[in-house]
């Protein structure tokens, strides 16, 4: 056990898999970086964020493969390799791609299972760098896991810290369905304790990050690390929450939320996404109609608005859901 | 090619019956490219095709009746019912689906390219695609890639006239879908598609090529089909005779049976026989599939992942 970023937990997984199991490779812009470059230096750069360093040099070109800019194609790619028997993880750099690659991810790679009776299995893993923070601006920010929530076929993890994204990135790698990956941008440099071997977290199984049983409080991806701070700020007020993490949205743990709802009767649903067909109106329809009895007051959802993301760092923070709304929204709900 | 001939024949009389749901598309016509090619590859090669997929799935090997039954909508149809004539696969054949989406399959043929060449052991990869995949973004990407790859694709490129509706003279801007490819890097031959010989041929050396790791090429092949776009497309957009007259000069079935009893290689005796063997194949696949169960209610929602 060590303090791992983020990152670095994501970098393990995928090395230990590598190691444990040939079929794995990984393909995607820049996974290593350097192929016809000028400097000679073949691992320029590890993934835009660093999270596939050091695979190159350990596994080789075969299993390493830098693509062109091509989204279908490195997406296809992979669903095509895992119905030919590899477990491919590809990444797509910036989770806004999957405009350009969407064919490959929602008609094909999602639908092969079904499609063709059950009879081919599709294992292969789709990193998306998520989030807004960082003034990318509104193509290289958003937060479009509801999108692929909602696809039959697909897996979604959304992991909020390192020790989960190991576990669940581990796990995602092993699954025999299609796995989209969500990985916040603004969580890549945040530590916390990650156990040195592998391990897996598996999907649909909620975490319980903080107890409490006045009020029910569901937050999603770097949502959760703001949760937290709200829901610590309104105990000192002696409003005590349960603070759940579903850490993958597809599936969804509903027992977990249903169950801490009956006790509380009050549930704060929070999603960076924009409001409509979100995962936390996915959550509110979920207490209306299977949670309705237990509900004391309304639901209240904490979204971004109904907006791209905006550049200007005044205009991002308003757009970013923050601790100090979060608190706002739980004091709401207890009034 | 006689069995695939027979198959869709069979399907455009019984499609008009009603009893068949859905969205045909009818491979009759080009047969000889997709004999051609597959008679080159084996059940560990891999194959996808497109939404006129019939004739490669029967090419790869597929089974007839397990086709017919899938067509119909059965359960015991090679996709339980659940993928229709658009998304017929048969993982056991190395047939990784018929695809609706035009341009859909060549990235995913990428894919299964990048498992041979990773195994090493001389297995490739073919895409099937016609003249409208040809302008598809997502087939440049594909080709591209497998040139910086290196893996062991074959693009097939079935020009039968007309995408969809409309001409190929006017969709394809170059009018040289094999140039194309060359543009992307990989070498690129041209061959007659009603002449089973020359796309034989030139599909051997390609995948030959492919096998000895020398990486992906494209095979344009010149063809027609014999049938609309679709069962129940009107083809308003077709010359009056001009089926009547490429049935009759641009028959692959035909020139062949010509070719080989000029040469004298098979004797008359056994094409008879094998008409009278594929009739037979393809009737009791009809029977078979009108009478077999349909799938039950209760498989809506299974080989899927249901959480909610």
């Amino acid at each position: 056990m060590s303090q791992k970023s983020f990152r670095d937990a994501l970098n393990d997984a995928l090395h230990l898999e590598m190691a444990r199991d040939p079929s794995v490779i990984v393909l995607g812009e820049d996974v290593s970086g350097g192929a016809g470059g000028t400097s000679g230096q073949r691992e320029a750069s590890g993934g835009i964020f660093g999270v596939t360093k050091g695979l190159l040099p350990k596994f080789g070109e075969h299993r390493v493969i830098d693509t062109p800019i091509s989204e279908s194609a490195i997406v296809g790619a992979a669903g095509g390799a895992a119905l030919a028997g590899l477990r491919p993880v590809a990444e797509l750099m910036f989770a806004d791609f999957v405009g350009v690659s969407m064919d490959q991810i929602f008609n094909q790679m999602a639908k092969f299972r079904y499609m063709f009776g059950g009879r081919m299995r599709c294992p292969a893993v789709v990193r998306l760098a998520m989030g807004a923070g960082m003034n990318m601006g509104a193509q290289h920010s958003q937060t479009i896991y509801p999108f692929l929530t909602a696809v039959p076929g697909l897996k979604v993890a959304v992991p909020s810290n390192a020790h989960d994204a190991k576990g669940l990135l581990i796990q995602a790698i092993r699954d025999d369905d299609p796995v989209m990956f969500f990985e916040h941008k603004a969580l890549y440099p945040r530590k916390c304790e990650v156990p040195d071997e592998a391990y897996t977290i598996p999907f649909g199984e909620a975490s319980l990050v903080r107890e409490g049983g006045d009020v029910t409080v569901v937050a999603i991806g770097r949502m959760v690390v703001f949760a937290e701070k709200a829901v610590d700020a309104v105990a000192a007020d002696g409003i005590r929450c349960d603070l759940i993490d579903p850490r993958t949205t597809s599936p969804l743990d509903e027992e977990t939320i249903l169950e801490s709802l009956e006790a509380s009767g009050r549930l704060v649903v929070i999603d960076e996404s924009n409001p409509r067909c979100s995962v936390a109106a996915d959550i509110a329809a979920l207490a209306a109609s299977k949670g309705f009895h237990s509900l004391k007051a309304p639901v209240v959802q904490v979204t971004a608005p109904h907006s791209p993301v905006p550049f200007a760092r005044e205009l991002e923070r308003a757009y970013v859901p923050g601790p100090a709304r979060i608190e706002a929204a739980i004091r709401e709900v207890v009034k | 090619m006689k069995t695939i001939r027979d198959f869709e024949e069979r399907l455009h009389v019984e499609i008009a019956t009603g009893e068949i749901p859905g969205f045909t598309h009818l491979y009759a016509g080009q047969e000889a490219v997709a004999v051609g090619v597959c008679t080159h590859l084996d059940d560990s090669d891999y194959i996808v095709s497109t939404h006129r997929g019939h004739g490669h799935c029967i090419a790869k090997g597929c089974d007839v009746t397990g086709m017919m039954l899938e067509i119909y909508g059965r359960r015991d149809g090679l996709c339980r019912g659940k993928g229709g004539s658009m998304h017929i696969a048969d993982a056991e054949r190395g047939m990784l689906g018929a695809n609706a989406i035009v341009g859909g399959g060549p990235p995913i043929a990428v894919g299964a390219a990048i498992a041979c060449r990773n195994r090493g052991d001389g297995r490739v990869s073919v895409a099937f695609g016609g003249d409208g995949s040809s302008n598809q973004g997502t087939v440049f990407e594909a080709m591209n890639m497998a040139v910086v790859l290196k893996v062991p694709a074959i693009f097939v490129f079935e020009d039968n006239g007309y995408g969809e509706h409309t001409g190929a003279g006017y969709a394809v801007g170059s009018k040289d879908i094999a140039g194309r490819a060359r543009g992307f890097g990989m070498p690129a031959l041209k061959c007659d598609g009603s002449d089973f010989f020359s796309v034989y041929e030139a599909a051997g050396e390609l995948i030959d090529r492919a096998r000895r790791g020398e990486g992906p090429s494209a095979l344009e092949a010149t063809i027609t089909r014999f049938y609309g776009h679709f069962e129940g497309d009107p083809q308003l957009y077709r010359a009056k005779d001009e089926v009547k007259r490429q049935r009759e000069t641009l028959d692959c079935l035909k020139k062949f049976r010509e070719r080989v009893a000029t040469e004298k290689v098979i004797p008359p005796a056994t094409f008879e026989e094998i008409d009278a063997e594929v009739l037979a194949t393809i009737d009791a696949a009809v029977v078979a599939a009108k009478s077999a169960a349909p799938p039950s209610e209760s498989d809506v929602a299974t080989d899927v992942y249901v959480s909610y």
